[in-house]
């Protein structure tokens, strides 16, 4: 896998490092990368801020197009959603699954990445990599059929193995390439101070790869918490995480634009405030075997 | 690595029933490390995909319970000679994953050559980066609908007021993909950004110094030294990126509905493959679009693999 020394992997991290040392062409080519940027930024945030806005709107300024600016905030459709659609309960049933799933890929994942990489096991690691690949639609037909039979659609349990199916190829590729960068040398000289190998994974390698876990469980709840397909499937009206509470909320009520925005931002908030307090983690995941040659 | 030695043996004392397991587990700790995880997937995987195999060879169909009858290649062939669902459902897979593709490399190559060199307020701009990629799908493709809403939404606004007339957008026919191309593009184009500007850090800065020695322009210096350089990350990038890409669910589903729409304007193979099985119970058909599916993407998949190996030599 990846070939990333500690030090590269630090570097990457905060994204943009500043390692130029020379000057950065013509005047012309400074205005025009200023406004490329401003672009970008642009292109990226203002979809979300007018559905922030829209959420704020009542149904009545959002189809008045001279407001799209300037009107009176309410946040009539929060109280809406919140309170009659009991979103409180699909907040909770997403960040209990997202959560319980995460910890449950790390606890089967990081000693299966660690091996996987200190043996070399490159066959090993394509079957669990594999899930990432196959179409979940083609396994959901018999785990659906499985499960329902098992009397266990609905619950919180099939909803939980069918979200580790998603986070633990992502968890042991990249607790892989983490353990590809940590030094080989440091576990040894445990060894030769007294310690087991099973030892020395835990008490020398381990904590020296919380950033990693950090990383992969990071990611590994957000895209837990985004998961839809899964969730349509095999959730129950008890289970139902928030994406799927926000298509439900189309069918029956697809005019209401102000709820429906509400529901959304409901939604992508959570995980952004979690995204913006771990951007480096996050980054740092994203790139992970990316740079390998 | 030296060799697991127990802490029985060192401390002279007899071996205790908890040292022998200890000692054990030291020895097999590669299986026994890897096992579970493997166990987990395959069980998870293996079942299933050999279930799906024969299911494509019956006419499974209603309820999954129901009794079922073996056709052999029936629904093969059924599927091959669909050229109203089946085909065009292809076609528009290839067409998504391609248009993206392409646009979200060459913006990401973009942006992220934008981004190498220090500026003032890098950090604003890595937060927009990051907010497309953690937003969730479905909740992005709800305020996709709201922004491109023929009446009402915010892309015809900008439309008019630069004078073009208003576009149908998600609801129009030949529109419809396209709308959800740019959708995709918005959220995806960041992690391509992250993965080339990662690529972009570890390159050497000897080869771009020595170009410019020579008096090489920029684009002369990208196109014959840091894009050659960059090729085998611009192809990691690709295979995440395209893997993703084949099989895009949420947003198409979550603007379009079943079927992809009335005409089924966006309806790929993994959206036609949900409907044949969880809108339509038809478990057999779909079992076999699934396989054909399948085989499309691992196709894919080692086409590109070989590339980077050649790239990468």
């Amino acid at each position: 896998m990846t070939v990333l020394t500690e030090n590269q992997t630090s570097e990457l991290q905060p994204l943009l490092v500043r390692r130029a040392k020379k000057p950065l062409g013509t005047r012309a080519y400074k205005v025009f990368r200023v406004a490329a940027l401003i672009a970008v930024v642009l292109f990226l945030v203002a979809p979300l801020f007018w559905m922030l806005l829209a959420s704020l709107k009542t149904n009545v300024d959002i189809y008045d197009t001279a407001k799209s600016f300037i009107f009176r905030p309410t946040f009539e459709n929060y109280a809406n959603v919140l309170q009659r659609n009991n979103y409180f309960v699909f907040i909770f049933n997403s960040f209990w699954v997202a959560f319980v799933s995460t910890a449950l890929s790390l606890v089967l994942g990081v000693p299966a990445a660690y091996a996987m990489s200190r043996f070399t096991m490159h066959r090993s690691a394509l079957v669990v990599l594999m899930a990432r690949v196959i179409p979940g639609v083609s396994l959901l037909v018999p785990w659906y059929y499985v499960f329902s039979n098992l009397k266990m659609v609905g619950g919180f349990e099939v909803l939980i193995l069918s979200h580790m199916f998603v986070a633990l190829p992502l968890i042991v590729y990249i607790m892989m390439s983490y353990f590809d960068s940590l030094p080989l040398e440091l576990e040894e000289s445990a060894q030769v101070d007294g310690l087991t190998p099973i030892g020395a994974f835990q008490r020398i390698t381990l904590p020296l790869s919380v950033a990693g876990m950090a990383t992969a469980g990071i990611l590994s709840f957000i895209f837990s918490w985004n998961n839809f397909m899964f969730a349509l499937v095999l959730s129950g009206s008890k289970t139902k995480t928030l994406p799927v509470a926000i298509f439900d909320f189309v069918s029956y009520a697809s005019i209401d634009w102000g709820g429906l925005m509400a529901a959304a931002t409901v939604v992508t908030i959570p995980i952004m405030i979690i995204a913006l307090f771990t951007q480096k983690y996050i980054v740092s995941g994203m790139t992970a075997g990316a740079t390998k040659g | 690595m030296t060799s697991p030695r127990s802490a029985a043996r060192k401390s002279g004392r007899a071996p205790s029933g908890r040292d022998k397991f200890s000692d054990w587990a030291n020895r097999h700790r590669k299986w026994l490390f890897a096992a579970p995880a493997m166990a987990f997937v395959g069980v998870l995987i293996i079942f299933p995909l050999a279930w799906t195999l024969y299911l494509s060879l019956t006419d499974s169909q209603g309820s999954v319970r129901a009794a079922t009858e073996f056709i052999g290649l029936e629904n093969y062939m059924t599927v091959l000679s669909d050229v109203e669902r089946f085909w065009p459902a292809v076609g528009r897979t290839l067409t998504f994953t391609g248009v993206a593709l392409v646009c979200e490399v060459a913006l990401g190559m973009g942006i992220a050559l934008l981004l190498w060199r220090p500026f003032r307020g890098e950090k604003w701009v890595r937060v927009a980066i990051l907010l497309p990629l953690v937003a969730t799908p479905v909740a992005v493709g709800m305020m996709w609908r709201l922004i491109f809403d023929p009446n009402i939404g915010f892309a015809n606004q900008l439309l008019a007021a630069v004078g073009i007339p208003a576009q149908p957008w998600l609801s129009g026919q030949d529109t419809a993909l396209g709308t959800t191309i740019f959708m995709d593009v918005w959220q995806w184009t960041p992690m391509v950004v992250l993965i080339l500007l990662a690529g972009l850090t570890s390159l050497s800065e000897e080869p771009d110094e020595a170009a410019r020695m020579d008096g090489a322009n920029a684009f002369q210096r990208f196109f014959f030294i840091t894009l050659p350089l960059m090729m085998p990350t611009v192809i990691v990038a690709i295979l995440l990126r395209g893997i993703d890409a084949l099989k895009t669910f949420d947003i198409l589903y979550a603007t379009k509905g079943k079927g992809g729409g009335s005409f089924h304007e966006v309806e790929t193979l993994n959206v036609y493959a949900y409907g044949l099985s969880f809108d339509y119970n038809q478990y057999g058909l779909s079992s076999a679009v699934l396989i054909l599916f399948f085989m499309i993407i691992i196709g894919s998949m080692w086409l590109l693999t070989m590339r980077k190996k050649a790239v990468s030599k």
